[in-house]
């Protein structure tokens, strides 16, 4: 056990990645001698050499494009696109291509690529530096997402999703990059794609993933000060979605709220609050109920704090839950 | 006054912004080139072993590596562009009687094709668009399996890792990156293993292609990490109905230039300098010196694609002299004049095009349907819960049909 940020968490991952699979590497936009613009590869060009560890051209879609090749030839890419915002040059590689691949060839290729995206807002940034655009690409079918919301959960679940024979995009929670955890380097959580119930409770389902779950944590706090008992699901994985364990909570609480930074019109919120209602109509005491980004593109910083989910806004959303 | 310069000083000039050169007003083939040339940023005289009357040429550089093929060898170019040729006809006839949705002619690029893909070595590796049914013959590929992509069976149709041969890619240009990420993964498995065999890529693409990013990204990637890729372009001189003016104002070749490496122009209808050319650029790319683009002229004899009408866009006057050019006729009439090839060989690739023909046809029509199954089983490479809840939905679904007529799905034929 030992305490670290996110990022540092993210950065053990890799380094363990790099030095248990030779065919593992990673390629990006300034991830080598500046260690990214996150420091998040810090150290690493260093202590595995260049061509572990490739500054790329700055060029989203060739950096998505030649990984697809690399990885066909047999090795383990693993790309970073430097904000949120800049992936959508690479959209065409990502969507039409890298997703597809393994069933064009009726099952016999693979290109287990892992492209790294740090998103969300909540920094103070400029424009397309804050967007969550992880329900565009859980649209799209043959891709995995997941996202950790801590640094034990960073630790591993970067190296799993390396470990994974599909495409796997890591969403990385920026402004959650110097929070702080245990992480335990023996012992894994287990299967990346399964929710994480990470407080119990009896009145309401509350689940987030991300940057909102220490949101959605301390909005359960406050609803608990409130006589509400709230239980917090960690999502961990947008594509697949573990609706197991959200159902069975649901079926015991009677009552959903989902938060997310993105907007919540065609969001993950929706898919959840839509499946939820078809597996729990009748143990649902009210509506699911979506906290999220409004339907604007993300706004400029001095009124991000209004864009965002805080947990008022999830303690509001709660509230109409309980209402009925 | 050259044709070029009656275009310009006509209402649709190509100067205004967004008005294209017109087709009508394009200078004739032959012409074209020249008129290309004064914006060209150094000498771009494609190079010609073989010119269309069959005569051959010397070229310092490039004759050496033609000069030794015994005559079996050039026997066996023309074999392959005859049958290839031979193949695109019956698949075109296949989609007329309604086999196949669409299909993609070669017609006319047969030098092109068998040119360079006869100069690859069976460890190099082919990144195909959808047109490179001459190349798959190269790359020792069961013809048939082409169609299953346009019978609506298979996205793919084939496991490329048998023939080194990539699945066609639909997407423009997608798969150039693609070929220079492989040439990289080449690199690396040198790097970790001296004994792996050296080999280069082969990225293929078209004058249409050439406008979209991902080949100036591949380039980039290529010229920067002194990948062993080969860019090579087919230009046809038409991007569906849109004319080689709109791409690019220069030859393509001179594009080489701004990367930094080498560039070679060839008369995509000369195989043999087509074979020629792609050999020393794959030799220099195995050999660690990096990328080359080659720009193979040609022309796209028939339409884009079967659903396509070039009588609306082009003048028959342009067809017919690109056809005066026929890369098969021109082979022949060498082939003759050096007693290389008699009667009887010509009318043995005649009946060994029917006979692939004949048996294309015949496979494609047992193709049977594709399984729904399939593709459920094929989304992701490990389980995914998602996918089976649909699945196990889907042959409840299925099973509640079972006292009604037997269902097939996937529309077996």
């Amino acid at each position: 056990m030992s305490t670290m940020t996110i990022a540092k968490a993210i950065n053990e991952g890799l380094r363990a990645t790099l030095a248990k699979d030779p065919k593992s590497f990673l390629m990006g936009e300034d991830i080598g001698s500046l260690g990214g613009v996150y420091r998040v590869t810090e150290g690493l060009k260093k202590e595995f050499g260049a061509h572990r560890v490739m500054d790329t051209p700055l060029a989203e879609s060739g950096i998505v494009g030649t990984a697809i090749g690399m990885a066909l030839r047999g090795h383990r890419p693993i790309c970073e696109i430097q904000f949120d915002g800049f992936v959508f040059p690479a959209f065409n590689q990502i969507t039409t291509q890298l997703a597809k691949i393994h069933t064009r060839s009726d099952g016999q290729l693979s290109a287990p690529v892992v492209i790294r995206i740090p998103y969300g807002g909540g920094i103070g940034s400029i424009e397309h530096h804050s967007e969550s655009p992880e329900a565009l690409f859980a649209h799209t079918p043959g891709l995995r997402i997941i996202t950790p919301s801590n640094a034990n959960d960073a630790y591993w679940m970067i190296q799993q999703a390396v470990e994974c024979k599909d495409p796997v995009i890591f969403f990385e929670p920026k402004r959650r990059y110097w929070l702080k955890g245990e992480v335990d380097t023996e012992n894994s959580p287990g299967d990346p794609f399964k929710a994480h119930v990470l407080r119990e409770g009896s009145d309401a389902t509350l689940v987030a993933y991300g940057p909102l779950v220490p949101v959605a944590l301390a909005a359960a706090n406050a609803a608990a000060e409130d006589g509400h008992s709230v239980e917090v699901i960690d999502l961990r994985s947008i594509s697949p979605i573990d609706f197991d364990t959200v159902e069975a909570s649901v079926n015991k609480t009677g009552r959903l709220v989902v938060a997310h930074e993105a907007p919540t019109f065609g969001g993950i919120g929706g898919e959840i609050a839509s499946r939820i209602s078809e597996r729990c109509f009748y143990s649902l005491e009210a509506p699911a109920i979506r906290v999220g980004g409004f339907h604007m593109p993300y706004p400029v910083a001095r009124v991000e704090e209004h864009y965002l989910p805080d947990i008022d806004r999830m303690l509001e959303a709660l509230d109409r839950a309980f209402a009925y | 006054m050259g044709a070029a310069q009656t275009a310009a000083n006509s209402s649709t000039s190509p100067d205004v912004p967004g008005n294209a050169p017109q087709a009508r007003q394009r200078p004739l083939p032959g012409t074209s080139a020249g008129v290309l040339q004064e914006n060209a940023v150094g000498p771009q005289e494609a190079v010609q072993l073989l010119d269309e009357h069959g005569n051959a040429h010397h070229d310092d550089t490039f004759s050496p590596f033609v000069d030794g093929l015994d005559a079996e060898t050039l026997r066996g170019f023309y074999r392959d562009m005859a049958v290839v040729r031979r193949f695109d006809a019956e698949a075109t006839a296949l989609q007329r009687q309604g086999e196949l949705a669409l299909w993609v002619p070669v017609v006319g690029q047969e030098a092109a094709q068998i040119g360079s893909g006869r100069a690859m070595n069976p460890a190099d590796y082919a990144f195909p668009t959808y047109r490179e049914h001459g190349v798959a013959l190269t790359r020792g590929l069961e013809l048939s399996n082409l169609l299953k992509l346009f019978r609506g069976i298979s996205n793919g149709g084939w496991d490329p890792r048998e023939c080194n041969f990539h699945l066609y890619t639909l997407v423009l240009a997608a798969q150039t990156p693609h070929a220079v990420g492989y040439a990289m993964g080449i690199q690396r498995d040198l790097a970790a293993d001296p004994a792996t065999e050296p080999a280069a890529v082969v990225a293929y693409f078209g004058d249409g292609s050439s406008s979209e990013g991902d080949v100036h990204e591949s380039m980039v990637f290529a010229a920067s990490y002194n990948a062993p890729v080969v860019f090579f372009c087919q230009n046809n001189n038409w991007a569906i109905s849109v004319p080689f003016e709109v791409q690019s104002k220069i030859p393509l070749v001179n594009r080489a230039a701004g990367y930094g490496i080498p560039g070679i122009r060839v008369d995509g209808n000369d195989v043999l300098a087509v074979y020629a050319v792609t050999q020393w650029a794959l030799e220099h790319a195995r050999n660690g010196h990096g990328p080359v683009l080659i720009e193979a002229s040609t022309y796209r004899v028939g339409a884009h694609t079967t659903a396509d009408d070039p009588t609306k866009y082009r003048m028959m006057a342009e067809e017919e002299a690109w056809k005066a050019k026929d890369p098969l006729q021109r082979l022949e009439t060498h082939l003759r004049a050096q007693n290389l090839a008699d009667d009887a060989f010509f009318e043995q690739v005649t009946a060994d095009g029917n006979e692939l023909a004949a048996r294309v046809r015949s496979e494609t029509l047992a193709m049977g349907g594709a399984d729904i199954r399939q593709k459920f089983a094929t989304v992701y490479s490990e389980a995914h819960p998602l996918v089976a809840e649909e699945l196990a939905w889907f042959e409840r679904y299925e099973a509640s049909f079972a006292d009604a007529e037997p269902q097939n799905p996937g529309g077996a034929a």
